[in-house]
């Protein structure tokens, strides 16, 4: 299978914007400096390239919301602020990489009519933002980065935010928060960022991996991409493999490959026997089904979601009445505070799954949690809140008998 | 604390400052700086944000506790940041967290009386595929066993 993203990551040094060039970096930046913002547009629609944050809204269609905007200044943030549990993918391409979301960034900027992007990226990933700032300095010398870049009526500049530890600032409202120098708290949609973001300006937020697609779209065409992978939802994706697995990894594979095939072919199997899988971080559901085709839709259809394609595996020695007691003590500690059903829910369920986790559960907590689970997706702010219910209740549908084991065990 | 370390972060922030502006988004990259030179944010560099950029101080305290990365409690001349979420769950963090709090002698969140060390237990951090795995100021430490936890720590006590 032909790689998109990870096709030149082993080879030394591609960190150094010259080792970049050489495998054609910054060439597609040139070829698209002289074509016409709406066609750039254009190509990214035909690719059906959509989000690989976790949202999965279509690029192209996000794009030309800004585009379109008619005010001024625009901005381009690319969301780098990687925190969900299990995913460690734009780690790799910010690390090995940096150059390709520059050129990305570049090609988003001059499409949507941006002359500032900000990288908004975690604060723990202290290499990655060195590397950063380096490749910034790299394309500045180069004059990528730089008044009327090669030559064309267009100035760009690329600044680095770093994160302070919040889980939530990955959340686009909360982020943009977060660069206004608040909490990181999400504001209500709408207004959406592309009408109404940074500083109250059109603004385009797009995930590290969705815009180190953009490079290859824009080299080979639309239509070359949405031929890759699965129709419903092309190209490739980098599925991110840990939990109980022999081989750890980001893997890039076509959209559509088998829960299974990967496990067994990529990851080289389960540590143990298999139990169940988060296809899409704690945020999503347990899958027990190793038949799901991942992409977007089939893994819906089975109840659970992609996300950002964090296949966390869980081997059958595992309680998952623990496991969930620790999905959501996570939620516990990065809930913003702000809206009560996230701030009690998360709070309450936590507890119930310790109660139940210790034997000490009863009938009503378990009552109570298939209900949070209920009102939480419904009434959360933002997809904290919302999403922080998937997993448990996911694991009290497949897995009832453990957690009424354990109340039986009560006293 | 002596002088020249306050002298640094004072310039640092002026630099900021005079970079973005005397605006509230200036604030988030400040309190990094600080929290970076001092291991703290401490009073006076909240009553000297609130004088440079017309934030209230209330609102300066509540934008540091809202970040995990930043604290108003001075912290350990080793940050240790051990990953609670599930994928190093799953491969024997407990465990890992356990030793970490017999060695040091302190609970998660806390930092040892002779200021050398602090324990944070701390959401994903990216390095599943490391897991059990952790962060000891900027260096990252992955497949953490007993043997190779309690080297780790045995290093850095006697440097």
């Amino acid at each position: 299978m032909e790689k998109i993203l990870l096709k030149d990551i082993d080879k030394v040094n591609l960190n150094n914007i010259n080792v970049y060039a050489e495998s054609g970096g910054y060439e597609t930046l040139k070829k698209v400096l002289n074509m016409n913002p709406e066609t750039i547009i254009e190509e990214i629609k035909k690719s059906k390239l959509v989000g690989r944050g976790g949202a999965a809204f279509p690029t192209g269609l996000k794009w030309e919301f800004v585009r379109k905007e008619k005010d001024a200044p625009k901005f381009l943030i690319c969301n780098a602020d990687e925190g969900e549990p299990g995913t460690f993918k734009d780690r790799i391409l910010l690390r090995n990489n940096p150059h390709l979301l520059l050129e990305a960034m570049l090609i988003a900027g001059y499409a949507i009519g941006a002359n500032k992007g900000i990288i908004y990226i975690r604060g723990e990933y202290f290499a990655e933002i060195e590397k950063l700032k380096r490749a910034i300095e790299e394309a500045k010398i180069k004059g990528y980065l730089a008044k009327d870049i090669l030559g064309a009526n267009f100035s760009y500049g690329i600044e680095i935010h770093c994160g302070a530890g919040a889980y939530v600032c990955g959340e686009e409202t909360s982020l943009l928060e977060s660069l206004e120098g608040a909490r990181g708290c999400s504001r209500e949609k709408p207004p959406f960022p592309t009408h109404s973001g940074f500083m109250g300006k059109p603004t385009l937020i797009n995930n590290v991996e969705t815009l180190c697609n953009v490079p290859a779209i824009l080299k080979n065409g639309g239509d070359w991409y949405s031929k890759i992978g699965s129709p419903n939802s092309p190209g490739t994706k980098l599925f991110c493999l840990c939990g109980h697995i022999n081989k750890p990894g980001v893997y890039e594979l076509p959209m559509g490959i088998t829960l299974g095939e990967l496990i067994e072919k990529y990851g080289g199997g389960v540590k143990g026997e298999f139990k169940a899988a988060l296809p899409g971080g704690v945020s999503s559901s347990l899958l027990t089904d190793l038949d799901v085709q991942l992409d977007y839709k089939n893994v819906t259809n089975a109840g659970s979601m992609l996300g950002s394609g964090s296949i966390i595996v869980i081997n059958k020695e595992t309680s998952v009445v623990s496991a969930m007691e620790n999905c959501l003590e996570f939620f516990t500690h990065e809930s913003c505070g702000l809206c009560v059903p996230c701030r009690e829910g998360t709070k309450r369920a936590k507890e119930m799954l310790t109660r139940i986790a210790s034997g000490k559960g009863q009938k009503k907590d378990l009552d109570a949690l298939l209900e949070l689970s209920e009102v939480m997706p419904d009434t959360a702010r933002c997809g904290l809140g919302q999403a922080a219910m998937n997993a448990a209740s996911s694991a009290i549908k497949l897995f009832k008998e453990e957690f009424q084991n354990l109340r039986n065990n009560s006293v | 604390m002596d002088k020249n370390d306050k002298l640094e972060w004072k310039a640092k922030v002026d630099e900021i400052i005079e970079k973005q502006g005397k605006t509230r988004n200036a604030l988030l990259p400040c309190l990094k700086i600080i929290q970076e030179e001092i291991s703290y944010i401490s009073e006076e560099a909240i009553n000297y944000l609130r004088e440079r950029l017309d934030v209230s101080s209330v609102d300066i305290y509540g934008t540091i506790t809202f970040y995990g990365m930043l604290t108003t409690q001075k912290q350990g001349e080793y940050v240790i940041r051990m990953c609670n979420s599930l994928p190093c769950y799953l491969n024997g963090s407990q465990k890992i967290i356990k030793i970490l709090e017999d060695e040091l002698g302190i609970k998660s969140g806390k930092t040892t009386s002779d200021g050398k060390f602090t324990l944070e237990l701390v959401s994903c951090l990216g390095l599943c595929d490391k897991a059990p795995a952790m962060m000891v100021n900027k260096e990252i430490y992955g497949n953490l066993n007993e043997e190779r936890l309690k080297q780790i720590i045995k290093l850095k006590k006697e440097k």
